[in-house]
């Protein structure tokens, strides 16, 4: 039985807006000239195999589904309606390709590639005397990056954080898109009093800190949803689907905070676009105003959304983090990067230092911030080579 | 001048009003007191009567907007809104949820070891953001620019809460220099403080660089620059004295804004380092739910982020005359 949270979807359409984008970039005009700069540069290339491996985790980490519950005789649970019964367990494709990694637990701590745990034990020996050693783990040299203090191999946790932060970072922006570019383009093209309404708006939204803001509604909202870990029958609605994902709130609340810029951007583009000679003739020609936002507004904002979808992405990435370290982020089920962190931030103050649970974060952050900060450089050099200085 | 500013503070009445209404339908009508109290009163075995207490006691007992038994003003004035919300607007915090403290009064001392921290946090990353960034636009296109922007881009990829722990542990525990965290009054304080500014500098400092490192580049790209060189200036008096006051516009753009924020705080800093500013208040509040102090400093960060727009505006037209007071 498959199960589709609400922040799947956003993964499922990350894929697709990409995969029409390589589609695409071989017909359209402008997406080729973009296409030819980046393939000029190479570093982006890199960049580009660094988050093309990481969406595809997150991707696998975003298919999932329940298993029947098996009978002690073999056959299928069946519930007294008839129904089959499922396993509350809704595993993705990626915990069942790793799952050697998931179940393979030890105890506590050990460092990477270890044969014997962390922390002395006091065990019987061979012949029957008490003896204080490392007791040696149950899978020695099975843990790449070693085991947290309850014994979860951390490259798997560190895996597990791919998709929290693949969803934050690109999940906010799209979900704010269709607002931006809503407001963005109404109050630039009308104008007037609609304008100041919209301009009010967003400053006054804008106003309001972005950590507090999302704290506060974080705090109002965030405690019911979904929040990783087992599925409950309360969450699922037409049999599959979670809505209430605590994941999806958090996005949406980062993108109430951070959808003024874009707004801000599109509604100076569209107050220049508005008097430039095509829209004019259109007018002239009798051809209504709707059908002029459609055609010759919206298209050529576009490479804003881009513009701002990637270079938002590393800082969402990294603001994910801190709002889990303060305890307002996503659920200590779910893998984060920031939970893992907030679990570790007095390890390496133990003695001998735990240092692999924190390299392990970082590294996972690194690897994907970095190459999207890069990346969304190139990207706005191709489309938008003014925008260079911004 | 005056006019001009006393415009610039009228314009910013209906945005105080907006967001203080914003936050009394958040906290009032979202989270109902009902909810607030069954939170506070522990969420199992509250009894009505309880929550009822609790509501008069803490004065959210009152309809939210509108009192419709009472007569005359009383309709307004018998609410939460008027009794809670309004009272903000002429800076009276009331009481915290909780443990029923001053929450002005609490602003006020806590606003000092914040400021401690932040003012020399931001004058120092100020000045070696700027700094740096013109050496980079002095030697553009050559390796140490390159380099410099890499390093720069790879700083910015790093999380904050990796310069703090990162940090604490290598100039704390392992070279000793300072203590890990903690916070003391008078001159003691500086011991403490030193770490934590380091930190904060360090972690801002990639952002900092590169954004103005790309302002002077684009004034160095401008006809006056040439001018100023065909006329035999040299490079450093150049890029000092013509194109430091040219770009002043986009740096104050970016500075001005945040100087009311310093009495604020950073939540993340003031957290790891034990230092009792605002922002370990408000992260306090937050883990303990209480919504009149998340109220209160919501309310004021948007005031000081207001005041913030407003001595921009004013700025301006101190260093560019061409801004006119209109």
């Amino acid at each position: 039985m498959p199960v589709i949270l609400a922040t799947d979807l956003i993964i499922f359409f990350l894929v697709g807006a990409v995969l029409y984008f390589v589609i695409a970039s071989r017909k359209v005009g402008t997406l080729k000239s973009v296409r030819r700069e980046l393939g000029k540069n190479r570093l982006a290339l890199v960049c580009m195999v660094f988050l093309a491996f990481y969406v595809l985790v997150a991707l696998l980490d975003s298919v999932r589904y329940r298993d029947a519950v098996i009978d002690d005789d073999g056959a299928s649970a069946v519930s007294e309606d008839g129904g089959v019964i499922y396993s509350p367990e809704a595993l993705s494709l990626l915990d069942r390709a790793l799952s050697g990694m998931r179940t393979r637990t030890e105890k506590t701590y050990s460092a990477p590639f270890a044969t014997h745990s962390y922390a002395k034990e006091s065990m019987e020996g061979a012949d029957g005397t008490i003896v204080r050693d490392y007791p040696p783990l149950k899978y020695p040299r099975a843990h790449w990056l070693g085991t947290d203090r309850v014994g979860n191999d951390v490259l798997f946790t560190a895996l597990k954080g791919v998709r929290t932060g693949v969803v934050i970072g690109a999940g906010t922006t799209i979900v704010i898109i269709p607002f931006a570019i809503f407001f963005g383009v109404v109050a630039g093209f009308y104008g007037g009093v609609i304008d100041d309404i919209v301009q009010y708006i967003y400053t006054t939204l804008s106003s309001i800190p972005g950590v507090l803001l999302i704290v506060a509604f974080m705090l109002l909202f965030g405690s019911s949803g979904y929040q990783g870990g087992l599925i409950s029958e309360v969450h699922v609605i037409w049999r599959a689907f979670v809505l209430n994902d605590r994941l999806f709130w958090l996005c949406v609340i980062l993108g109430i905070t951070s959808w003024t810029d874009l707004c801000r951007l599109i509604r100076g583009e569209t107050l220049k676009l508005r008097e430039l000679e095509y829209v004019q003739a259109s007018r002239a020609f009798g051809i209504g105003r709707l059908s002029i936002i459609y055609r010759h507004i919206v298209p050529n904002v576009m490479h804003l959304v881009l513009i701002t979808f990637v270079l938002q992405f590393s800082g969402l990435v990294l603001a994910e983090a801190i709002l889990s370290y303060i305890g307002i982020g996503v659920g200590p089920e779910m893998g984060s990067w920031g939970n893992m962190i907030n679990t570790a931030r007095l390890e390496l103050s133990r003695e001998p230092v735990v240092w692999w649970n924190l390299l392990a974060a970082f590294a996972a952050m690194f690897a994907l911030v970095l190459p999207a900060n890069i990346f969304g450089d190139a990207v706005r050099d191709a489309l938008d080579p003014r925008l260079r200085y911004r | 001048m005056l006019t001009y500013i006393i415009r610039r503070i009228l314009y910013a009445i209906p945005i105080v009003i907006g967001v203080n209404l914003l936050t009394a339908v958040l906290f009032f009508y979202v989270n109902t007191p009902d909810d607030m109290a069954r939170k506070i009163l522990g969420e199992k075995n509250v009894t009505a009567a309880q929550v009822d207490n609790w509501k008069r006691d803490h004065g959210y007992n009152l309809p939210v907007f509108f009192n419709t038994p009472e007569e005359g003003t009383a309709k307004l004035t018998e609410t939460i809104f008027f009794k809670k919300s309004l009272p903000l607007l002429w800076f009276d915090f009331g009481r915290s949820d909780r443990n029923n403290i001053d929450i002005g009064g609490e602003i006020k001392t806590r606003m000092w070891p914040s400021l401690a921290i932040s003012l020399p946090m931001f004058t120092l990353g100020l000045v070696l953001d700027l700094f740096i960034a013109m050496m980079l636009a002095y030697y553009r296109g050559t390796y140490l620019d390159l380099w410099g922007v890499v390093l720069a881009v790879v700083m910015m990829s790093v999380s904050t809460l990796f310069y703090i722990i990162g940090g604490q542990f290598l100039l704390g525990k392992v070279l000793k220099l300072f203590p890990i965290s903690g916070f003391d009054t008078g001159i003691d304080s500086v011991k403490f403080l030193v770490l934590p500014v380091v930190i904060g500098v360090l972690s801002s400092l990639g952002i900092g660089v590169r954004f103005y490192r790309t302002v002077f580049l684009e004034e160095i790209n401008k006809d006056y620059i040439r001018t100023a060189r065909a006329k035999g200036l040299g490079e450093g008096a150049v890029l000092f004295k013509h194109a430091l006051k040219n770009a002043m516009i986009p740096i104050l753009t970016n500075v001005v804004v945040s100087i009311p924020f310093l009495f604020y705080g950073s939540l993340i800093m003031e957290r790891f380092f034990a230092i009792p500013g605002l922002g370990n208040f408000t992260i306090d509040a937050i883990q303990a739910q209480d919504f009149a102090i998340v109220r209160s400093m919501v309310y004021l960060g948007s005031i000081l982020y207001i005041v913030g727009l407003i001595l921009t505006d004013i700025s301006y037209t101190l260093v560019d005359p061409r801004v006119r007071f209109e």
